[in-house]
């Protein structure tokens, strides 16, 4: 390959997408692009995003055409500088092949999911990346660690990344030992022991955020630094309707709209999302669950956790969605009022709930700048 | 945990997780323990099909070998239904049905109604059912709409493992009488089933695929079929919605209903004959309830109105195809 052609290709985000439709350019022929700019949005069938560019260079070509599906890995665009022949750059593009994913064994010995016990329980997790600074992302109420699927490997570049199913959730056990964040927080600990990992990062969704806060009273040295993305426990308002739809939904039609509260861009709930909720809260034993854990999050948003966090002293980063409709930003604006020098804090514009999915580029390079 | 297994291991594990998880339900039908002339060999057969392999060694003597005798056996089992036991009564093929007819539809779908709602009878009758291993005129039918047209009983028609699992979960804990039909052509299909127990409700069609142009409505084997068609017909440009009706009775109109409002054009596929089929009833409920949306003609792509041929040739013409279905669409547009 010549070093000074530079391939845009079809990303791979989390190991079950087979392809992505281009909806759009970003960009046009014969623009400069940097390094981090918007040059792609894509759609898969989970949800759509943004390809960045992660190199820099004149884009001579735009070979994808919108609304058509590409397999992973196929040829988007190329950059080149312009000493780079059209000649040259017509020859790489016809000569281009998608490498065969089986060949490919760097990326087909990591296993997609793992398995363990915890408390007798089954924890489902993911184990990505390498090295002494680990991360540890904890999803919310109804999710999965499949909820970090566009930060998992961007976040996994540099630090050893870990998310579970709590309890009760994913393909983990449909029981929760103690339901309470209290609780939680303590599984969460345990798991930490059982994967051998001392102390982490420990990123928060929702409940997962207000899991993070409570994991500073019961086990303070695992918690390096926290970050709380549209977090509960920082202020007394939830949204019950959402909660209670959430549990009571028994179908597509039912399920939709509750789930289209997550985004700020309603459309980006996909039939195949809502299917894949509608499977999981057909799973025998999860309607308990979910009727067990929202009841405990109704009656406990009062609990406020954050002052034992600012307490604490730990750096802590608070993201959130401004339109945010589940837990309302306000929180966030409260908390880094109150914070001192310990607390870092980030508005999305155009992000709801969801804002790890919405924004993810942002997200990731905000929270991989708060690591370090 | 979800893995790759087949159709035939998802209602092996369905049956298996029922039978654990709830001691009224006992399967029983002929040669269901294993049919190699002793009972107790735990590697034996399972069945004509070998889907009930393995379960005598885990579930003992709830699960019976019955004598060759259906219309006693199918009897027994809306009796034990009727009394409190959830049995599931396998049924080699549809076509033998006839024998227990009574039995089905005089008895277990009218004890509801007949006795003011006070009897249940929550008894599963699973039976092969299509045509596609030259298995001949009398065991390769789709006899799906003549159990349809009876109220009382409830018929289910998986596509794919995922489906069979979770709506043969459902069938069990359903307390009416359900008519559970497998293709005896997908058993070796495979696809991602969770390890968990679930459930698929009734009346809940799935779609496969959302395209806007024209809607596909199948069922069973047809699915992969409509499948197949939709995407030939998508690298011409015509971008189809694939609705799974997954259940016959009851049957989820609103779904149809839904996409033909907004495609205006329908094609139902049926491997039944063609008078009196899934395929008429859906088509004559679109007509009457969505006619104003209608763009075209609705087109109906079934068997012809023939017994099943044997000869591989013949049963080949016999069983609609995609090239079929895609045809059927593009009437719709001329």
């Amino acid at each position: 390959m010549k070093q000074n052609i530079i391939p845009i290709l079809m990303p791979k985000w989390g190991l079950t997408m087979e392809e992505g439709q281009v909806n759009e350019w970003l960009v046009t022929e014969g623009a400069e692009i940097s390094v981090g700019d918007e040059i792609i949005e894509v759609e898969t069938d989970k949800i759509s995003g943004v390809v960045e560019a992660t190199d820099a260079g004149l884009l001579r070509r735009c070979i994808a055409e919108t609304d058509t599906f590409y397999p992973v890995k196929s040829l988007l665009g190329v950059l080149a500088d312009s000493s780079v022949l059209d000649s040259e750059i017509e020859t790489f593009i016809e000569a281009y092949e998608i490498p065969d994913s089986e060949e490919d064994d760097t990326e087909e010995s990591i296993p997609q999911y793992l398995f363990t016990e915890v408390d007798g329980l089954r924890v489902r997790y993911a184990d990505r990346g390498s090295g002494d600074s680990v991360v540890l992302l904890l999803h919310g109420f109804g999710g999965d660690l499949d909820n970090w699927l566009f930060n998992l490997d961007a976040l996994a570049d540099k630090h050893r990344v870990l998310a579970l199913d709590l309890p009760g959730h994913g393909e983990s056990g449909k029981t929760i030992p103690e339901p309470s964040i209290s609780g939680l927080a303590k599984f969460v600990g345990k798991f930490l022991e059982v994967v051998g990992v001392s102390s982490a990062h420990i990123i928060g969704h929702s409940m997962g955020g207000a899991i993070t806060m409570q994991m500073v009273t019961e086990c303070p040295e695992s918690v390096k630094s926290l970050g709380l993305i549209c977090s509960s426990g920082l202020g007394p308002d939830i949204n019950s309707d959402y909660l209670q739809g959430f549990v009571d939904a028994q179908s597509r039609r039912e399920l939709k709209p509750v789930l289209q509260q997550l985004f700020a861009d309603e459309s980006l709930v996909s039939r195949q999302l809502v299917d894949d909720v509608l499977k999981y809260k057909r799973l025998d034993g999860v309607d308990d669950v979910l009727r067990t854990l929202s009841a405990m999050l109704l009656s406990t948003t009062q609990t406020i956790l954050s002052n034992k966090v600012i307490a604490s002293g730990k750096p802590t980063l608070v993201l959130w969605g401004e339109q945010d409709s589940i837990i309302p930003v306000a929180h966030a604006r409260n908390f880094s009022a109150s914070g001192g020098s310990s607390v870092e804090i980030e508005i999305f514009n155009s992000a709801g709930h969801m804002v790890q999915m919405e924004k993810a580029n942002d997200v990731n390079r905000r929270l991989l700048n708060f690591f370090s | 945990m979800a893995r790759t297994i087949s159709f035939k291991e998802a209602i092996n594990e369905a049956l298996d997780q029922e039978m654990t998880r709830d001691p009224s339900v006992i399967v029983m039908g002929e040669d269901s323990i294993g049919g190699t002339g002793s009972p107790g060999e735990d590697d034996a057969w399972g069945g004509p099909m070998g889907v009930t392999k393995g379960l005598y060694g885990k579930h003992g003597n709830r699960i019976m070998d019955t004598p060759l005798s259906e219309s006693a056996y199918v009897g027994a089992a809306i009796g034990a239904a009727a009394c409190g036991m959830r049995p599931v009564a396998e049924l080699m093929f549809i076509d033998f049905l006839g024998v227990c007819f009574d039995q089905i539809y005089n008895q277990a779908a009218k004890f509801r109604y007949m006795f003011g709602g006070k009897a249940e009878t929550p008894v599963v009758i699973r039976t092969m059912v299509g045509a596609g291993i030259n298995a001949a005129a009398q065991h390769s039918q789709m006899l799906t709409a003549i159990f349809t047209h009876i109220p009382g009983l409830k018929i289910v028609c998986p596509s794919n493992p995922h489906d069979a699992k979770g709506l043969l979960i459902q069938s069990i804990r359903d307390n009416d009488p359900v008519i559970f039909c497998e293709h005896k052509s997908l058993y070796g299909v495979e696809d991602e089933v969770s390890e968990e127990s679930y459930v698929i409700p009734f009346a809940e069609a799935n779609v496969m695929r959302d395209g806007g142009d024209a809607t596909i409505v199948a069922y069973g084997m047809m699915v992969g079929k409509a499948m197949d068609a939709a995407k030939n017909l998508a690298k011409e440009g015509v971008e189809c919605d694939v609705i799974d009706l997954r259940t016959l009775s009851p049957i989820d109109m609103e779904t149809v209903l839904e996409s033909v409002e907004n495609t205006g054009r329908l094609v139902v596929v049926d491997e039944s004959n063609p008078r009196c089929s899934i395929a008429s009833d859906v088509s004559a409920q679109v007509a009457q309830q969505a006619f104003k949306s209608l763009k075209a003609q609705i087109e109906m792509v079934t068997a012809p109105h023939t017994p099943v041929p044997f000869t591989t040739s013949l049963e080949d013409l016999y069983i609609p195809s995609a090239e079929q279905v895609a045809d059927s669409v593009r009437k719709t547009f001329n």
